[in-house]
C-alpha cells in the first residue's frame, strides 16, 4: 500500500495527464460520425499495441521490427477460441496476451542467450515475424491464406463482445484497455525493473557490472511487450470481425506498430499516444486532400499513392528535424527557451 | 554493431580455419549420406529432371540476389546503415530500363549505360540530403529514413506508371546463336534444365559487376579511402580522407548496383512499384550470410539462398520458398552473426 502511494505521488502528473486525456477522449463518440468513429477505435487498438512495442524498445532499447508477430498471435488466439471452442473473448484477449508473452519469452531466451542485439535483433524478429505470416498462411487448421472470419450475431452480445448498433462501446472499451496500459507502463517506468531496462539500455555491459541481469531484465520487457501488443491484436479482431495473415503478421503492421512511438516520442509515457494520434491525423489529412483538393491542387485528384508519397516525405523531414520524437522536440525547445 | 570490410589480414586464423573447415566436414557427410540415401531409394530416377532445374534456377537467381546484396553489404558495411530503400531503388532501374526498352527501343543490356550511372547519381543525392544529417543518429531513425524514403519512391512510381504489372518480351530471346565451337539454341537445355536467356544474361552479367566491384574495393585507390573509412572513420579523416565524399560515393555505388540488378531482372519479371521490394528482404539474409561488407561473401551468400529457395520447393511441397531462406536466416543470425566471410566480432 505504501508503494503504492509512493507510485501514486511521484508520478501524479502523468495520472492527472492520463485523467483529463481519458476524459476528453470519452466524450469524443458525441461528436464523430460512425465512420471517423470506427477510425478513431483503429487508432487506439494501434496506440494500445504501440505501447507495447514501447516497452522493449523504448524502454528495454531492443528495437523490434517484428511486433506483428504478437499482434498476430494475440488476433489468431482469439479468433480461434472463439470460432472453434466458443471462448468468450473476455478470455481470449487474456489468453492471447499469455501467448504473446510466452512467445515472447522464447524468441527472447533463444535471441538474447546468442547475443542478438542492434540491427542484427532487429532483423531477427523481423525473420519471426515473417515466418510466422508464411506458416499461418500454410496451416488448413488456421485458415490458411483465407483467414478467419467472425460470425456475426444478432443485437449486442456482451459475452461474444459484439455490439451490433453501438460502435461506441467498442471504442469505450479499448479506451479502458488503452488507460489500464498507460498506467502499467507509467508502474512500470517508476518500478525497479524499469530503472533495471533503462540501464540496461543506456549501457548493458555497466548495468551488469552493478550487479543488474540483462538477460532477466530483457525477457520481462520481452513478455511485457509480447502481452500488451498481443492483446491489441486481439482486440482488431473484435472490432474487424476478419483476419488473415497477411493484414495481422505482414511486414506493414510492425512497421505501423513501431512508427507511432518514434514518431512520438521513444521511451516515454504519453510518446506512442501522441504518435498514434498524429499519425493517423496525418493519414486521413492527406486522404482527404488527395480525395478532395482545393483548387489550384485540382490536378492531384484521385492520384492513386500520393498520400502515401506525403506520408513517407513527412516521414523522411521528421526524422532529419525532430529524430527524438515529438515529445523530444518538444523538450528540446523548452531546454533552449531556458538557457 | 562492428564495422568491418574484408581486407587480407585476419585475426585468429588458426582458431577461424579450423571451425571453418568443421562446418565443411560436416556439410560434406551430410551431402554424402543423403545422396546415398536419395539414390538407393530410387528417388532420384524419378526426379533427377527437377533437381537439375532447381539448382540451374537457384544458381541463376542466386546471381542476381548477390548482385542485389552487393550494394547493400557496402552501404550496411560502410556506413552502418540498414537501407530499406534499396528494394526502391533497384525498381526505379527496373522502370528506368522498361521505359527506355518501351519508348525508345533501347536494348535492356544496353540500357545500364544509363541506368547504372543514373542511379549512382540518385544515390548520391540520397546520402547528401537525407542520411548525412543523420549519420550519428541511433540505428533505428536510419533504418526509419530509408524506410520513409522506400514508401516515397514506390508511391511516386504508383501515382506515374499506376500499379498495372507490365512485362516485355526480349525480342531474340529465342534465337540461336553461333558461337564457332558451339551453337547455343535459348531457351537453352542443361541437364534437363530450361535455361532462358535473360537469366542467363542477369547471372553472367552479375559475376562480371561482382568482379569490377571487388576490384574497385580491393586494387584502387578509392577503393582503400572506402575501406579505411568503414574501418577507422576519425583515422581515415586524420589522413585527409573526405569522409563524407565517400560516404556519397559509396552509396552512390551501393545504388548502382542495385539499379544494375533492377536493368538486368527487368526482362524476366512483371514490372510493379513492388517488385524490388522482395529482392530487398533477400538481400538482408544474404548480406548477413555472406558477412557485412564483403562482396564475395554477398555473391557466395546469393548463389547459397537461391539454391535454399529452390531446393526447398522439391522436398516440401505446398509451402512458401521464402521460409526455408528465413529459417537459414535466423540459423545464421544465431550461429554465425558474421557472416561466411566476416571475422569474428561482437
Amino acid at each position: 500500500m505504501n508503494r503504492l502511494s509512493t507510485l501514486v505521488k511521484s508520478s501524479s502528473s502523468d495520472l492527472l495527464v492520463l485523467l483529463g486525456v481519458v476524459a476528453i477522449l470519452s466524450i469524443l463518440p458525441v461528436a464523430l460520425n460512425p465512420f471517423l468513429l470506427s477510425v478513431a477505435t483503429g487508432v487506439l487498438i494501434f496506440a494500445l499495441a504501440a505501447i507495447g512495442w514501447n516497452v522493449l524498445s523504448g524502454f528495454a532499447g531492443q528495437f523490434s521490427f517484428g511486433h506483428a508477430a504478437f499482434f498476430g498471435l494475440g488476433a489468431y488466439t482469439v479468433a480461434i477460441l472463439l470460432t472453434k471452442y466458443s471462448v468468450s473473448p473476455w478470455l481470449g484477449l487474456v489468453v492471447g496476451g499469455l501467448v504473446g508473452a510466452a512467445f515472447g519469452l522464447v524468441v527472447g531466451w533463444v535471441s538474447f542467450r546468442f547475443g542478438l542485439k542492434g540491427a542484427y535483433f532487429a532483423l531477427a524478429t523481423f525473420a519471426v515475424a515473417e515466418m510466422l505470416r508464411i506458416t499461418f498462411n500454410n496451416l488448413d487448421y488456421l485458415g490458411a491464406g483465407i483467414g478467419i472470419t467472425i460470425p456475426l450475431v444478432y443485437g449486442d452480445d456482451w459475452v461474444r463482445m459484439q455490439f451490433s448498433n453501438t460502435r461506441e462501446i467498442h471504442y469505450w472499451l479499448i479506451l479502458g484497455l488503452l488507460a489500464v496500459a498507460v498506467v502499467a507502463t507509467i508502474a512500470i517506468k517508476r518500478s525497479r525493473i524499469g530503472s533495471y531496462m533503462f540501464a540496461v539500455r543506456e549501457d548493458e555491459d555497466a548495468a551488469a557490472a552493478l550487479g543488474i541481469n540483462p538477460l532477466k531484465t530483457k525477457l520481462v520487457a520481452m513478455s511485457i511487450s509480447g502481452f500488451i501488443t498481443a492483446v491489441a491484436g486481439g482486440y482488431f479482431t473484435l472490432f474487424f470481425l476478419f483476419i488473415d495473415p497477411d493484414v495481422v503478421f505482414g511486414a506493414v503492421v510492425s512497421v505501423a506498430i513501431l512508427l507511432r512511438p518514434i514518431v512520438g516520442g521513444m521511451g516515454t509515457i504519453w510518446g506512442p499516444v501522441i504518435g498514434a494520434a498524429v499519425l493517423s491525423l496525418l493519414g486521413e489529412l492527406t486522404r482527404s486532400l488527395v480525395r478532395d483538393p482545393p483548387a489550384f491542387l485540382s490536378f492531384i485528384e484521385g492520384a492513386n499513392g500520393l498520400d502515401q508519397v506525403l506520408f513517407g516525405l513527412i516521414l523522411v523531414v521528421m526524422i532529419i528535424r525532430a529524430p527524438d520524437g515529438i515529445l523530444g522536440w518538444f523538450r528540446r525547445r523548452r531546454k533552449q527557451a531556458q538557457t | 554493431m562492428g564495422r568491418k570490410l574484408t581486407s587480407d589480414t585476419t585475426v585468429n586464423e588458426t582458431t577461424q580455419g579450423r571451425s571453418r573447415a568443421w562446418v565443411w566436414t560436416v556439410l560434406a557427410i551430410v551431402a554424402f549420406v543423403l545422396g546415398i540415401f536419395l539414390v538407393q531409394s530410387g528417388w532420384w530416377d524419378s526426379n533427377h529432371s527437377v533437381f537439375a532445374q532447381a539448382v540451374v534456377s537457384g544458381l541463376l537467381i542466386g546471381g542476381v540476389y548477390g548482385l542485389v546484396a552487393m550494394g547493400l553489404s557496402l552501404v550496411f558495411g560502410v556506413l552502418d546503415i540498414i537501407n530499406f530503400a534499396h528494394g526502391a531503388l533497384m525498381t526505379i532501374g527496373i522502370y528506368a530500363s522498361y521505359l527506355l526498352f518501351q519508348e525508345y527501343g533501347v536494348d535492356p543490356y544496353i540500357s545500364l549505360l544509363i541506368t547504372v550511372p543514373l542511379l549512382f547519381v540518385v544515390g548520391m543525392g540520397i546520402q547528401h540530403f537525407a542520411i548525412n544529417p543523420v549519420m550519428t543518429a541511433p540505428v533505428h531513425n536510419q533504418l526509419l529514413l530509408t524506410l520513409g524514403i522506400a514508401i516515397m519512391i514506390e508511391n511516386i512510381l504508383l501515382v506515374v506508371f499506376t500499379g498495372t504489372p507490365r512485362s516485355i518480351e526480349l525480342p531474340y530471346a529465342r534465337e540461336s546463336f553461333d558461337l564457332g565451337f558451339v551453337t547455343l539454341d535459348f531457351p537453352l537445355k542443361v541437364f534437363g534444365a530450361v535455361v532462358s536467356m535473360p537469366k542467363l544474361i542477369a547471372f553472367v552479367m552479375a559475376i562480371v559487376l561482382a568482379l569490377v566491384l571487388y576490384v574497385l574495393i580491393q586494387r584502387t585507390w578509392l577503393g582503400s579511402a572506402i575501406r579505411a573509412s568503414a574501418q577507422q572513420p576519425e583515422g581515415a579523416e586524420l589522413v585527409g580522407i573526405d569522409i563524407n565524399r565517400i560516404y556519397m560515393i559509396t552509396f552512390g555505388i551501393g545504388a548502382a548496383a542495385a539499379g544494375a540488378a533492377g536493368t538486368l531482372v527487368m526482362p524476366f519479371l512483371f514490372v510493379s512499384p513492388t517488385a524490388g521490394a522482395t529482392f530487398n528482404i533477400i538481400a538482408f539474409v544474404v548480406v548477413v550470410l555472406g558477412g557485412m561488407g564483403s562482396v564475395p561473401g554477398a555473391l557466395v551468400g546469393g548463389l547459397i539462398i537461391g539454391l535454399t529457395q529452390e531446393m526447398s520447393q522439391i522436398f516440401v511441397s505446398g509451402s512458401s520458398k521464402f521460409l526455408s531462406v528465413f529459417v537459414v536466416f535466423i540459423l545464421v543470425l544465431l550461429f554465425r552473426p558474421q557472416g561466411i566471410f566476416g571475422k569474428a566480432h561482437r
